[in-house]
């Protein structure tokens, strides 16, 4: 394999993970250089997320590589029906590397399959966004100086959270205590339950947001409870606030302890958080930058600490 | 006497493929698998017939025809207990259980309508993660279906 494609967080080992996380280091001490001087990678959003094509477009421009693509499939071919191999293909003609967003499930993986070029997957629909899990693990090592032996605590919809879905399966290799905290609708899925299982994962799985909970974590991961997933909507309306985060339920907790969150936060998280020290998500979402640097880098075979 | 006579000119078959003891419900999916439809051979099916085995079995016979085996795997997906009997000059030459791949190409459709394979011109790619009971995962969307609930394409 010549490609570096990241299509998902389970195509690579963990030395490799560990190599990203130094790399991701490596690039928040020297976000600016030229090692993409000459490069042109194409950001394909065929749907559109700012957030992400943002901080993909500011990794290549702070590398002094050059960016072309689209952050609204509308304005492409492919409104007039191109498939999404035709499309692939033809950018494959002018690029280095392919950033790619889509709606539609596994479409970056077939994209890997018509192409030479590596592909990076930046969200298939309800499936896969590896940077968004790296940039979790380097908030995790950064702020833990390791990703071992750590308490976890998920908050909110574990059903359908694509992230913690995606950081459970990362943290395999650092053996982790989970906690998951959700309502009944919205509980871990079995598959996950499973996968701690066989994988030897501790966790423990509760309705109760308790301080014994909090005060055990290292980390919170909390997520963002969506109306739309409940049939029922009385049921929303009782527990959309047993998830709710409060600075004064932090009084007790580690003092290393941070507190995550993808974004963007409703009000699970209360805004009195937001400047206590462990609150730590939107410096999160700036390690975003860094991480997706080293998994360019890595997509590309170039490796600054290999010098 | 008869009656026998009669059920042996519709059971015995000169030469070609029996396959046995195929659950009754996963029977009509294997006719489908194995793409016998539009066949011009002799083809005998027989449903609900009582098996010691497996309680209810289905059998397929086709005259004149040997399948690749891969083609005759396929069956492993929807049928795990399916034997397949090769019959030569009236006698078996061959009997073999089905044998599931690690990796189903082009058969299965996905049910998940959000699924690239859905909505593109390709194939679909499932592989083999749970044998008792059969389970396959969508190699590009990683939705998993159980191999008795599967939809043959």
């Amino acid at each position: 394999m010549t490609s570096k494609s990241l299509v998902s967080i389970s195509d690579i080992d963990k030395e490799e993970m560990l190599h990203l996380l130094e790399l991701s280091r490596y690039f928040e001490e020297n976000p600016n250089s030229k090692i993409l001087d000459g490069r042109v990678v194409a950001t394909l959003f065929f749907e559109p997320s700012t957030r992400t094509r943002l901080s993909f477009e500011t990794a290549v421009n702070r590398l002094g590589g050059r960016v072309i693509g689209f952050s609204d499939a509308n304005s492409t071919s492919t409104s007039k029906g191109e498939t999404l191999k035709d499309t692939i293909k033809m950018v494959s003609n002018y690029v280095d590397l392919i950033v790619m967003r889509h709606h539609l499930e596994g479409a970056a993986r077939y994209a890997t399959e018509v192409t030479s070029k590596p592909i990076i997957n930046a969200g298939d629909g309800a499936n896969q966004h590896p940077s968004q899990t790296m940039l979790d693990l380097y908030s995790i090592y950064k702020t833990q100086g390791t990703l071992e032996n750590l308490t976890i605590t998920m908050v909110g919809d574990l059903k359908y959270g694509r992230t913690v879905h995606s950081l459970l399966m990362a943290m395999r290799y650092f053996n982790p205590t989970f906690n998951f905290i959700a309502c009944d609708e919205l509980q871990m899925p079995a598959e996950y339950k499973k996968f701690c299982i066989d994988n030897g994962i501790r966790f423990n799985e509760s309705t109760d947001f308790s301080a014994d909970v909090i005060n055990s974590s290292d980390i919170i991961y909390m997520t963002r409870v969506q109306r739309e997933r409940f049939t029922d909507i009385m049921e929303y309306e009782r527990v959309k606030d047993l998830y709710r985060l409060h600075n004064s339920m932090l009084d007790n907790s580690k003092p290393t302890l941070k507190i995550l969150h993808p974004l963007p936060r409703v009000n699970e998280i209360d805004q009195d958080v937001d400047d206590n020290p462990k609150a730590y998500y939107f410096q999160q979402a700036g390690n975003g930058l860094f991480a997706r640097q080293a998994i360019i880098t890595r997509a590309l075979g170039i490796d600054p600490l290999a010098k | 006497m008869t009656s026998n006579k009669k059920e042996l000119a519709v059971a015995a078959l000169k030469a070609g493929t029996v396959i046995d003891r195929i659950p009754s419900t996963a029977l009509f999916k294997a006719v489908k698998l194995l793409g016998i439809e539009n066949l011009d051979r002799n083809v005998t099916i027989g449903n609900n017939l009582e098996s010691r085995k497996i309680g209810k079995k289905g059998i397929i016979k086709i005259a004149d025809t040997v399948f690749p085996e891969t083609v005759l795997n396929r069956i492993a997906l929807i049928a795990p207990t399916a034997v397949v009997n090769t019959i030569e000059n009236f006698e078996v030459k061959d009997k073999r259980q089905v044998e599931l791949p690690e990796t189903i190409v082009g058969i299965v459709k996905c049910d998940n309508p959000k699924c690239i394979t859905n909505n593109e011109p390709m194939d679909t790619k499932f592989h083999v993660v749970g044998h008792d009971p059969v389970v396959i995962r969508c190699h590009y969307c990683n939705h998993t279906v159980e191999g008795k609930d599967a939809k043959i394409l």
